[in-house]
């Protein structure tokens, strides 16, 4: 155990989530969520902070009980708590906000076939302790929330003018509406990741001349 | 990697109660927790429904404070009354086929004044910039104010039914103003509207001596 | 080794060229559209020629600079984006702001078809992908419309068209409904001389129904267009609407109607038969014809929309491939269910 923490540093666990592994933009893992929900800033970042509980309770649990459970049945168990945790999630939204899970509707429960959470559960919680499966667990769902709000942000402020809710843009703007329809999810998504893979491949082109140099 | 961290890989088949056990053993520790949190949150929710009921069934129905709910109808109808314990009017919902999907409106009827006094939008999934504005355009709104729906002699239906004219054409009080841009919606907001008030405006007008505030007149908050 | 002139050259069939390229195809296209472009400018004024020429130049553009970006030399003189960029414009409202047409040129170009790899290879029509899109992106703009031949066309401009960028249109008084909305809503039905004419209400270049037909047939005489596409779509759509007009006179109109009324003569004519998004096999292009005649009558008659050709004809593109393989002749020998 020792000696494994010091090939992959605790910091590491936390750290590939966000950016370098991160499930929206590197790995286009959870569609569903990403594409349906995130049509303001408040939406996505709500159905990630739900998503990022559910992600570090259900790792948890998995670790811990690792050595109980038969290989056979794995999956199904995983799925058991992860759905448990869903609908706690989903009695704690609608005690804090009825207009937030109305607004989030079906998609609460359908974070329980979220492929991230499962595949979180299957290849890294069943196979590390209880503190690292925490810290990636926390590096996972902080990186799909943060991918969640930019789509949202972006979204509510092309297509509503406002951001949280708060008119950010002047009167005179003109709405896109597309933005907050479904098509407006595969348009930011797309245009996000072509930033995205574009700043990485000027990176990798500038960090080449610099290893020869 | 350490082996004892790994969930056990060895192809040897296990013994079918040791899969029972971690199930049934995941499955009771889950439903408690569930359980448990169901609870906690019970009143939290149930609170928050019925806040959220009171917002909308006070500004259907101007002037009013509180409102108590009837189920014996046939559907559920809230009586709100304002500060003195006044009947002030009769909150009901209605539904119809908007553009995309169905669209909930709750809408207060005084049967005093014989008028619709206002109208809400529970629920829609109109097109934001055009249908969703039966929900925001003042002037489409304002229609809803004072609504004729006075009831014909015989009491049996409406002296006129609710009908909706074109942007700008309102020239009697039982007319409602379409929305440029949002004909369908607006339409299906007047007709579900006229749907309701001309099956449910005689029968609350016939009975509307039989709501009276609750016993508690005065409320503690 | 080999002297000069001795070469022995190899080539594959097919031998015989007819000489006609895709630039001399699209040259002529861009002829047939003349007459209906000019008519939509006498109709609209100033407004429509503003509106056509940003549609163009806004495409044309994006093809340029998106050719120099991939590195590739610019496709720009084989005149198909011209062609898109024409016909783009013809399909929009006559007092769209300028800056809206810009958007959708832009987008229809880098995502209906520099994406997808170019001339050849887009899956849908790429002037149509900028109007679906801005159809979905400013619904209020592309749905108000400008009576045409206003007295005033061609000396003053409507506000809205000279919007300053991202910034609402604000559309004057002198607005008009389309004659499908007017039949939808208020069933209206217009008289069939004004729509043959097209001195209605409507986008651009859909209105002048006669001048479409007429570009249509000095294509389909020169060969350079597919006659069945057109045909299959207008008798489907005759058919249909004459089996419910005569069903149900008061509910639905009839067939006049149905063919010179909205963006269908523009769609069956110009669009559908756009020789990248359309089946090639024979029986392909009438089942095509046939599935976009269909679906125009049922999203006009009982969709939330007066107008669906559009919807139509990307509905269609979406299905050529499908519709191409479903009638692709058996090879000779095999069973039906082995042919690859």
């Amino acid at each position: 155990m020792a000696i494994e923490q010091r090939d992959a540093p605790a910091a590491d666990d936390l750290l590939k989530g966000l950016w370098r592994e991160n499930p929206v933009f590197v790995q286009l893992l959870g569609m569903c969520p990403v594409l349906a929900v995130t049509n303001s800033a408040i939406n996505g970042l709500s159905m990630g902070i739900a998503t990022l509980f559910v992600l570090v309770l259900s790792n948890t649990l998995v670790s811990l009980l690792r050595r109980a459970i038969p290989r056979e049945v794995r999956i199904a168990t995983f799925i058991l708590i992860i759905a448990s945790f869903v609908t706690v999630v989903d009695y704690l939204i609608q005690a804090v906000s009825l207009e937030l899970h109305k607004s989030l509707g079906a998609f609460i429960s359908l974070i329980v076939v979220n492929c991230l959470i499962l595949g979180r559960a299957e290849a890294f919680a069943s196979r590390h302790g209880v503190s690292r499966a925490v810290l990636d667990g926390l590096g996972m769902g902080l990186g799909f929330t943060f991918a969640l709000l930019c789509m949202g942000a972006v979204r509510e402020l092309l297509g509503s003018g406002t951001l949280f809710g708060v008119a950010v843009l002047p009167d005179a703007f003109q709405p896109w509406v597309v933005m907050v329809l479904p098509g407006g999810g595969f348009f930011t998504l797309g245009a996000l990741l072509l930033l995205i893979n574009h700043m990485q491949a000027r990176r990798a082109a500038s960090a080449i001349p610099v290893e020869q140099a | 990697m350490n082996r004892a961290d790994v969930i056990a890989t060895d192809s040897a088949p296990r013994p079918a109660w040791q899969m029972y056990r971690a199930m049934v053993g995941v499955g009771v520790v889950c439903a408690l927790l569930i359980v448990a949190v169901y609870l906690a949150t019970l009143d939290v929710i149930a609170r928050n429904q019925v806040e959220a009921l009171e917002r909308a069934v006070l500004e259907v129905v101007p002037g009013a404070v509180r409102f108590a709910q009837r189920d014996d109808l046939g559907q559920p109808v809230y009586a709100a009354f304002d500060a003195a314990g006044a009947l002030a009017g009769i909150a009901l919902e209605a539904q119809g086929m908007g553009y995309q999907d169905t669209v909930r409106i709750l809408y207060g009827y005084d049967p005093a004044r014989e008028q619709v006094v206002g109208l809400r939008v529970l629920q829609s999934r109109e097109t934001p910039g055009l249908g969703d504005r039966v929900e925001t355009d003042a002037a489409f709104r304002a229609n809803f104010a004072a609504l004729d729906v006075r009831l014909a002699p015989d009491g049996a239906g409406l002296l006129h039914p609710v009908q909706l004219v074109k942007p700008g054409e309102k020239t009697q009080a039982w007319q409602i103003d379409a929305i440029s841009g949002a004909t369908i919606t607006s339409s299906a907001v007047a007709r579900m509207l006229a749907a309701s008030a001309a099956q449910w405006v005689p029968i609350l007008h016939a009975r509307r001596a039989e709501f009276v505030a609750p016993k508690e007149a005065t409320d503690g908050d | 080794m080999s002297a000069p002139g001795r070469t022995l050259a190899i080539e594959t069939s097919p031998h015989l060229a007819s000489g006609a390229s895709v630039d001399t195809i699209m040259r002529n296209v861009v002829y047939a559209l003349l007459p209906v472009t000019c008519w939509a400018v006498y109709l609209f004024g100033l407004s429509a020629l503003l509106v056509l020429v940003t549609a163009v130049l806004s495409c044309v553009l994006t093809e340029h600079l998106l050719c120099r970006a991939a590195g590739r030399p610019t496709s720009v003189r084989d005149w198909s984006v011209v062609i898109t960029g024409l016909l783009y414009g013809l399909t929009l409202p006559p007092a769209l702001p300028l800056w809206m047409v810009a958007t959708g040129g832009v987008i229809g170009v880098a995502l209906g078809k520099s994406l997808f790899g170019g001339l050849g290879y887009n899956a849908f029509n790429p002037a149509l992908v900028g109007r679906v899109f801005l159809q979905a992106a400013f619904p209020t703009a592309m749905t108000t419309w400008y009576p045409a031949q206003l007295s005033g066309r061609f000396t003053e401009l409507p506000a809205a068209v000279l919007t300053f960028p991202f910034a609402k249109p604000d559309f004057d008084g002198v607005t008009a409904a389309t004659p499908l909305a007017q039949m939808k809503f208020d069933q209206v039905a217009t008289p069939a001389g004004e729509l043959l004419l097209g001195t209605t209400a409507g986008s651009t270049g859909e209105t002048g129904a006669l001048l479409i037909l007429a570009g249509g047939a000095w294509l389909v005489a020169r060969n350079m267009m597919n006659w069945r596409i057109p045909a299959a779509i207008f008798a489907t759509v005759a058919a249909c609407s004459a089996l419910l007009h005569w069903a149900y006179p008061a509910q639905y109109p009839g067939p006049v109607f149905m063919l010179f009324s909205g963006g269908l003569m523009l769609g069956a004519v110009f669009m559908a038969t756009d020789m990248v998004a359309s089946p090639i096999t024979r029986r392909g292009v009438v089942l095509y014809g046939v599935l976009i005649g269909a679906l125009v009558v049922v999203i006009r008659l009982w969709g939330g929309m007066p107008e669906g050709v559009m919807y139509a004809i990307l509905l269609g593109n979406a299905a050529s491939p499908h519709i191409d393989n479903l009638v692709r002749p058996r090879v000779f020998g095999t069973s039906r269910g082995r042919a690859q």
